[in-house]
C-alpha cells in the first residue's frame, strides 16, 4: 500500500486547485465544503489503509521510501520528491488528516455565510498539503518546503478576516498578527536553513536515512552535531512557539477559530516536535542540545501556563495552554523520551482541537463575544459543546483514564527518571496551573448564572459543528489507551510501534532501564492529585464568585498584572528588538543608506553620463569639414601604425 | 616606358590636393570637385598598376568607380541645388545645424 503515499498528498492539492481556481464560480457552500473536506477525508482513508497494511508487516519491514521524481539535481547534489513512510510519519499523517478532516467538516458550519468561503477552504487544503509534505518528506529540503508552506498558510489564515480589528500589543489589525507570526517564524526558519547547510557540509547529503546512517558511527558530543541540532531546535522554537519565539502564537488567535484549532493547536505547531523526533539520532549525539531542549520546554511550559491563569479571552487561554503543552512535548524530547513527546502530540491534537472547536462554538453562539467574564450559564443552552469541552478539559488536566493523563504522566515520569527532579517539579507545577486555568475557564464559560447582555441569544451549533466535537471528544477519551504504561498493566502500544524509529537514538543515549515501580506509582498519584486539586480549586473559586479574579488581582497586585500582561514579553520585545530595528531601518538604512548611498550611486551614474556628454559634445560642431579632418587624422594614424 | 613611381607620385599629389581642398574650402561645389579629384587620383593609380602588372582587373575597377562617381555627382549636385534653393548659399559653414 505504501507506494500510493503520493496520493495522500495529491488529494488536498486537487481540492485546493478546484476550490482555488473555480471556487468563485461554484459559490455553493455545500459543494465547496464537500470538495475541501472530501479531499482530506480521502487522504485520511488512504492513510488508514497504509497504516493497516503496515500493521500486518513485520516491524523491521514497515519503513519505506517512495520516490516520486527528482526535484533538484545539480552536480552530485540531488534532492528527490520522495516520501518516507514509516511508523512515525504514518502516525503524524493519521493525526494531520484525521483531525484535519474533522476540522474541515466543522468549518462548513462555522464559516457559513462568510464572503470568502472558497478562499478559506483553499487555504485549509493548501495547509494540509504542506503539512503532509512536512511529515512525509524523506529529506530536509522537501521538509523545508512543507515547513515554509505551513508558515505561509498560517500567515494567510491568521489574517483571513483582514478587515477586522484585533487588539494586541502594538497590533491593531488581524493582518498585523499575521505579519508578526510570519516574521517571528522567519527567524526560526533562518536558523533551520543554517542547520540544513551545516548538515550538508558535514554529511554531504540531505536525506534523513543517509544522515542517520552516518550519524550511527559518530561520537557523542561532536561539536558540529551540537550546532546542527541547536540550529534546528531554534527553527523548532519558531514553528512550535517555544521561548524565545513563542510570542506569535497568542496573537495568531486573530484567525478564524477552526484555523486556531487546526494550525495553531493540533498540527502545525507540533511540526517542531516532529522535526526533533525525526532527527532523534542526531539529538542523541548532542547531550548539550538535549539539555537546552528540556530546559526550554520546561520553562515554556510553566511560563505559558502561568500566563494562562490570568487571561480572559477564551482563545487566549487556549493559546497559552497550547504553548504550555508544546513545552511539555519539548521537555519530553529533551530528556530523550521521544515516544512520549510524539504520544503527547497525538493526544494533544485530539483534546486541544476539541477545546478550540468548542470555544469556536461558544464564540459563534455568543455572536463573536470572546471574553469569558461575559459568558456563564452556557451549560444548558449548548449541551453538546459543554460536555465535549468538559471532557477535553479533564483530558488536558490529566484525569485518568483520559488520553491526557497517559501522555502527560509519561512525560513527567520520564523527566523525573531520565532528566532531573527539578524538571519534574516544573512540569508538575505547570500541570497544576493547567488544571486550574482550564476549570476556571470551564466554570466561567458554562456554569453559574448568565452574565451576557440581554440582546444575545446563545444557541447550540449545527450538527456539522457538533459532530466533529463529539468525535474529537471521543478520541480525547480513548486516545490514551494506545500508550498505557507497563506499570498499569498496559502494553504501551505506541511505544512498541515507534520503537524502530527511535531505536538508534535510544541505543546512543543508553538510558538506564527503570525497574523500581514504586516511584512511578507515587509520581502518578501525585499527578492525579495535582489534576484533582486544580479542578477543585478552579471550579470552587469561580463557581462561588465569577469575579474572583478581581479579588485576587487586588490582593496580589503586581504579580497578577505581571501574568495578565504576559510578563510584559511583548513590550520587552517591542523595546529591545522591534523598535531598534524599525529605528535603524528608518534613520540608517532608509534615510542614510538607501537615500544617500544606493540612490546616490544610481543618480551619480546618470550625472556622470550627463557630465561626460556635456564635455564631449563640443567636438560635434556640425561642420562637415571638421569630421572629414578627424577622418583624415584617423586614417593617418592607422596607416602610420600599419607602416611602422 | 614611364616608370611606375611617376604615376604614383602624380596620383599622390592629386589625392592630397583633393584632401586639402575638401578640408579647407568652404564652397560646396569646390569641395565636391575636390572629391572628384581624389577619386580620379585613385583611378590613375589603378590604371598605372594595371598596365605595370599586366592585369586588367584594375581597369575594370576604374569603370566601376567612374559609374559610381557619375551617380554620386548626380546626387551630390542635386543636394547642392536643393541646399541653395533653401538657404540661398552653398557655403558649408552656414550649413551646420546637424549638431548638439
Amino acid at each position: 500500500m505504501h507506494q500510493y503515499v503520493g496520493l495522500i498528498v495529491l488529494f488536498p492539492l486537487i481540492g485546493l486547485l478546484i476550490n482555488g481556481l473555480l471556487g468563485w464560480k461554484i459559490k455553493n457552500e455545500k459543494v465547496i465544503g464537500s470538495i475541501g473536506s472530501g479531499a482530506v477525508g480521502l487522504s485520511f482513508a488512504l492513510a488508514v489503509a497504509i497504516f493497516i497494511d503496515m500493521l500486518g508487516a513485520a516491524p523491521e519491514q514497515r519503513s519505506h521510501v517512495v520516490e516520486l521524481f527528482t526535484w533538484i539535481a545539480a552536480g552530485s547534489f540531488k534532492v528527490s520528491a520522495a516520501y518516507q513512510v514509516d511508523q512515525l510519519s504514518v502516525l503524524m499523517t493519521l493525526v494531520v488528516t484525521g483531525v484535519g478532516f474533522l476540522i474541515h467538516v466543522y468549518s462548513i458550519g462555522y464559516m457559513h455565510g462568510d464572503r470568502s468561503f472558497a478562499r478559506f477552504f483553499t487555504y485549509l487544503n493548501l495547509f494540509i498539503f504542506a503539512m503532509l509534505n512536512l511529515v512525509l518528506a524523506d529529506n530536509y529540503v522537501l521538509m523545508f518546503l512543507g515547513w515554509e508552506g505551513v508558515g505561509l498558510c498560517s500567515y494567510l489564515l491568521i489574517g483571513f478576516w483582514y478587515q477586522k480589528k484585533f487588539e494586541g500589543v502594538t497590533i491593531t489589525w488581524t493582518g498585523d498578527a499575521g505579519n508578526k507570526a510570519f516574521w517571528v517564524n522567519r527567524i526560526g526558519d533562518f536558523a533551520f536553513m543554517l542547520g540544513m547547510f551545516l548538515i550538508f557540509k558535514e554529511f554531504g547529503t540531505l536525506t534523513f536515512n543517509e544522515v542517520m546512517g552516518q550519524a550511527d558511527t559518530m561520537a557523542v558530543g561532536n561539536s558540529t552535531v551540537f550546532w546542527i541540532t541547536l540550529l534546528l531546535f531554534i527553527g523548532a522554537t519558531g514553528k512550535s512557539a517555544q521561548i524565545p519565539l513563542f510570542i506569535w502564537l497568542p496573537d495568531a488567535m486573530a484567525g478564524p477559530t477552526p484555523v486556531s484549532a487546526l494550525i495553531h493547536a493540533a498540527t502545525m505547531v507540533t511540526a517542531g516536535v516532529y522535526m526533533v523526533a525525526r532527527n532523534s539520532a542526531l539529538y542523541a549525539l548532542a547531550p548539550d542540545t538535549m539539555m537546552v531542549v528540556a530546559i526550554v520546554g520546561a520553562v515554556t511550559a510553566i511560563m505559558a501556563a502561568s500566563i494562562g491563569i490570568a487571561q480572559n479571552d477564551i482563545k487566549k487561554v487556549l493559546a497559552y495552554s497550547t504553548v504550555s503543552q508544546l513545552g511539555y512535548m519539548f521537555l519530553a524530547l529533551g530528556v530523550g523520551a521521544f515516544t512520549a513527546g510524539i504520544f503527547h502530540v497525538m493526544t494533544h491534537a485530539f483534546f486541544k482541537a476539541c477545546l478550540f472547536l468548542g470555544s469556536g462554538s461558544v464564540i459563534h453562539a455568543m455572536h463573536e463575544e470572546q471574553d469569558i467574564r461575559h459568558m456563564g450559564g452556557l451549560k444548558k443552552v449548548m449541551p453538546y459543546t459543554y460536555w465535549t469541552f468538559l471532557i477535553s478539559s479533564f483530558a488536558i488536566a490529566g484525569f485518568p483514564p483520559l488520553s491526557g493523563f497517559f501522555s502527560k504522566d509519561e512525560i513527567l515520569w520520564k523527566s523525573f527518571a531520565d532528566g532531573s527532579p527539578i524538571l519534574w517539579f516544573i512540569g508538575a507545577a505547570a500541570a497544576l496551573m493547567t488544571a486550574f486555568y482550564m476549570f476556571r475557564m470551564v466554570t466561567l464559560t458554562f456554569e453559574g448564572k448568565p452574565r451576557w447582555a440581554d440582546d444575545k441569544h446563545p444557541h447550540e451549533s449545527p450538527p456539522s459543528m457538533t459532530i466533529p466535537l463529539i468525535a474529537l471528544a471521543a478520541l480525547a477519551v480513548v486516545g490514551g489507551f494506545v500508550g498505557v504504561p507497563a506499570v498499569l498493566g498496559g502494553g504501551n502500544a505506541i511505544h512498541q510501534w515507534l520503537h524502530p524509529v527511535f531505536a538508534q537514538a535510544e541505543k546512543t543515549m543508553a538510558l538506564p532501564e527503570h525497574h523500581a515501580h514504586t516511584t512511578e506509582y507515587i509520581l502518578m498519584a501525585i499527578s492525579v492529585a495535582i489534576g484533582v486539586t486544580g479542578w477543585w480549586v478552579g471550579r470552587r473559586m469561580f463557581l462561588k464568585d465569577p469575579n474572583a479574579d478581581e479579588r485576587i488581582a487586588a490582593k496580589t497586585g503586581f504579580l497578577y498584572r505581571l501574568l495578565a500582561r504576559k510578563y510584559f514579553v511583548d513590550e520587552a520585545y517591542d523595546a529591545a528588538v522591534v523598535r531598534p530595528v524599525v529605528k535603524t531601518s528608518d534613520s540608517f538604512l532608509f534615510r542614510f543608506f538607501d537615500v544617500r548611498i544606493i540612490d546616490g550611486i544610481v543618480n551619480g551614474a546618470g550625472a556622470l553620463a550627463g557630465w561626460t556628454s556635456r564635455t564631449l559634445r563640443v567636438i560635434q560642431t556640425g561642420v562637415v569639414q571638421n569630421y572629414a579632418a578627424l577622418i583624415v587624422v584617423g586614417l593617418v594614424i592607422v596607416l602610420g601604425l600599419i607602416i611602422l | 616606358m614611364v616608370p611606375i613611381h611617376y604615376y604614383l607620385i602624380l596620383s599622390a599629389v592629386m589625392f592630397i590636393t583633393g584632401v586639402v581642398g575638401v578640408l579647407t574650402r568652404r564652397n560646396a561645389i569646390i569641395i565636391f570637385m575636390c572629391i572628384e579629384l581624389m577619386l580620379n587620383s585613385v583611378n590613375l593609380t589603378f590604371v598605372a598598376f594595371s598596365a605595370y602588372l599586366g592585369n586588367e582587373t584594375g581597369q575594370m575597377f576604374v569603370f566601376f568607380i567612374m559609374a559610381v562617381a557619375a551617380a554620386e555627382a548626380a546626387v551630390g549636385l542635386a543636394i547642392v541645388i536643393a541646399l541653395f534653393r533653401n538657404r540661398q548659399t552653398v557655403n558649408i559653414n552656414d550649413v551646420n545645424i546637424l549638431r548638439w
